[in-house]
């Protein structure tokens, strides 16, 4: 079993909300005037790990080499945000490749601990906890860390917005995000599009000050979510690549069949879900 | 040769499948919308090779201890309207040195769900407890023959037949098990490994395995809930050892020795939990035994991500004899004593995960015998893999691995999924 860390695909990116509660919000608005960095920050990790109640996606991860040979990985996501705080619980299960098929992965999220971490190996319909690190571990040998995807303590860092500046067709905030203790990076630079706070474009700087890894928010589509009978359409990056430029290597991501604010029921995020996944949530 | 058909098989059909969750090629997705139920058949193709590198042989033996190609089919089924669901996991296999064509049925069971109740009938590959490759609530039986062999891990666990129920609910989750017929242990048989037997030259050998009687169906209750962030399990099991012990016919002069499967009762619990960037592991059972002796085992284990895909564990785990010496005229040979062992697992994964290096060593301060897997791995492509890697024990023949001492291999297996 290769599989040592975990990384999850916390969702596709939602509207920006306004002020500091964790609820995304389904419409965009202008944001208000002189946002301090971190509070662009605030915004994009609440936006990015919060959309719609619930989620589901059937994910495809490819992971290229330099010389264009893909390892491919296709899993579908479950996640639900769990009502009054900021926790989370995620349920992932692989399609393929063959010697993960069948293999889950349960994780409850707190924003102040290390997250809660479960694996099920088919093979021998076993469930153990694993230990992995959200700044060290990578998924399933992808270039993508569980911070990049599950989200980082937004007081590890210190913001600075640098500039505003225009990435294609969208206007965004430039961010730098420096880390207080020593890091994966040396400093973190991000433009995010302050329509949608979706980041469009990251860039990770290592110890030498060169780009280590890029991220790039390839395709963004709306998807209907219903929260609470409101309906509405959220932005969400469907497509998404993190490249590491010194190797070469890189990892996209797309997201299909994204739905929000399904029914999920709680007992899905739980061991025996991992032993017996409900098939009408893995099609 | 049937591998190489299975190969091109599969490969062709395993190529034409999109990148969805198993659709398949165009003449399975026919097929599949003929039957009135959905049908899953994901497998493996297996070859592997063991070869001995101490020069010892048992007798009559040979410088490989396994050569075998297996085909793995996993069959699930279940009716598209929905009801009880068919999981049927077996090998087909050709083992090179017996010259023999055999069959491996992993799993094999029926399973329906009642709401918050699981019911399940047939063959079942069950794992509790906490332990890495040490054993104290995972009571059911192993195969170590095909573990010390290079097999995959899987290989270790044997199925068992049985009635199975499992109950989840806020309060307490269960699951159960009634095992009528027996299963024991797979030890290597004496023509492949050289394995130590104490009473060996008693003229008279013979084997008795518990009758299935209904009066001697066993039983296992694991019980587990999260109690303050910790995962915590308690157990019972009532039924027989899994490893055979010696009983001699009288204490002068013996003339027979008899491997039998004395009764044994499991009382245990285990914990696990996130502890400072890693998971710490806790296990303890009674085994409540008339024969040999009754024994307290204790396991505690940690394990984390020391660098980015280099993962460490540590792992105590001892036996204790709950009563200092065994009765004098006691005609059972307690073999191997209860021992203690200290052991390691080191896992570094390289060039985004597709090099694996493992070392799995265990070692007895007490007794002096180890254990040594070091293994790697590499994944070709997403079907494609290939391992090489090594069993090595060492100790006083009296011991648990000890016995194995001169039987070290060196294995190479090659896989492809599909």
């Amino acid at each position: 079993m290769k599989i040592l860390g975990l990384s999850f695909f916390v969702g596709p990116l939602a509207l920006l909300f306004v002020g500091t509660t964790a609820l995304a919000q389904s419409a965009p608005k202008p944001a208000p005037a002189a946002l301090s960095a971190t509070q662009i920050i605030e915004h994009e990790q609440q936006a990015f790990y919060y959309p719609g109640a619930t989620m589901k996606a059937k994910v495809i991860m490819e992971l290229v080499t330099d010389t264009g040979s893909t390892r491919t990985r296709v899993l579908t996501l479950l996640r639900e945000n769990v009502p009054g705080g900021l926790d989370q619980k995620y349920f992932l299960y692989f399609h393929q490749p063959g010697d993960i098929r069948g293999t889950a992965f349960l994780a409850w999220k707190y924003p102040d601990r290390e997250t809660d971490r479960w694996i099920f190996i088919p093979a021998v319909n076993m469930v153990r906890r694993i230990a992995a690190s959200d700044s060290r571990s990578s998924f399933v040998g992808s270039d993508f860390m569980y911070e990049d995807i599950s989200g980082r303590n937004l007081d590890k860092d210190d913001y600075t917005l640098l500039r505003e500046e225009k990435l294609g067709d969208a206007e965004c905030y430039v961010v730098q995000s420096v880390p207080k203790t020593p890091a994966e990076y040396t400093r973190k630079l991000s433009w995010v599009d302050k329509r949608t706070f979706l980041p469009r474009k990251e860039e990770y700087y290592d110890a030498q000050n060169q780009v280590a890894r890029v991220f790039t928010a390839d395709e963004i589509q709306n998807v209907a979510a219903d929260e609470r009978g409101t309906k509405s359409a959220i932005p969400t990056v469907v497509k998404r690549t993190m490249k590491n430029v010194q190797s070469g290597h890189r990892t996209v991501v797309t997201y299909q069949n994204v739905e929000y604010d399904v029914e999920l029921p709680d007992d899905i995020f739980t061991e025996r879900a991992l032993h017996n996944p409900p098939q009408r949530w893995l099609e | 040769m049937l591998a190489l058909c299975f190969l091109q098989a599969a490969a062709t059909g395993a190529d034409a499948q999109s990148s969805g969750s198993g659709a398949g090629t165009p003449l399975q997705q026919t097929v599949a919308a003929a039957l009135p139920f959905d049908l899953n058949v994901h497998g493996f193709l297996l070859g592997i090779g063991t070869g001995r590198v101490t020069g010892e042989q048992p007798p009559g033996g040979n410088p490989f201890a396994l050569g075998e190609e297996r085909a793995r089919f996993n069959v699930t089924a279940e009716p598209s309207s929905g009801g009880p669901e068919v999981v049927i996991k077996g090998d087909l296999l050709y083992d090179n040195i017996g010259n023999a064509v055999d069959d491996d049925l992993r799993e094999a069971y029926v399973t329906r769900s009642l709401g918050p109740l699981d019911v399940s009938v047939g063959r079942h590959i069950v794992t509790w407890g906490v332990g890495d490759l040490f054993f104290i609530n995972d009571v059911f039986p192993k195969d170590w023959y095909s573990y010390f062999s290079g097999l995959p891990m899987e290989y270790l666990k044997l199925g068992v037949d049985s009635l199975r129920m499992t109950y989840s609910s806020q309060v307490m989750n269960a699951d159960f098990l009634a095992i009528p017929f027996v299963t024991s242990d797979n030890f290597p048989p004496p023509s492949r490994f050289l394995m130590f037997n104490p009473l060996a030259t008693l003229p008279n050998q013979r084997q008795s395995e518990p009758a299935t009687r209904l009066s001697d169906t066993e039983v296992a209750l694991r019980l587990y809930r999260n109690v303050m962030d910790s995962d915590v399990s308690l157990y019972f099991y009532n039924g027989f050892w899994n490893e055979p012990f010696l009983e001699r016919n009288r204490l002068i002069s013996p003339t027979t020795a008899t491997q039998f499967y004395p009764r044994l009762r499991v009382y245990g619990a285990s914990m696990q939990r996130n502890l400072f960037d890693g998971v710490v592991s806790l296990e303890t059972g009674y085994y409540d035994s008339a024969e040999p002796n009754s024994e307290w085992r204790l396991l505690a284990g940690y394990q984390r991500e020391v660098w980015q895909d280099f993962t460490a564990g540590l792992q105590f785990y001892g036996e204790f004899a709950a009563h200092s010496k065994p009765s004098p005229d006691s005609l059972v040979v307690a073999y191997p004593p209860a021992d203690q062992f200290i052991s390691t697992r080191l896992t570094q994964l390289l060039d985004y995960q597709t090099w694996t290096l493992s070392l799995f060593a265990a070692y007895s301060p007490g007794h002096r015998d180890y254990f040594v897997r070091p293994m790697v791995t590499y994944q070709a492509t997403d079907r494609l893999s290939v391992y090489l890697g090594a069993s090595i024990f060492g100790g006083p023949k009296s011991t648990f691995f000890g016995e194995f001492d001169g039987s070290d291999v060196v294995f190479l297996g090659v896989r492809f999924d599909y």
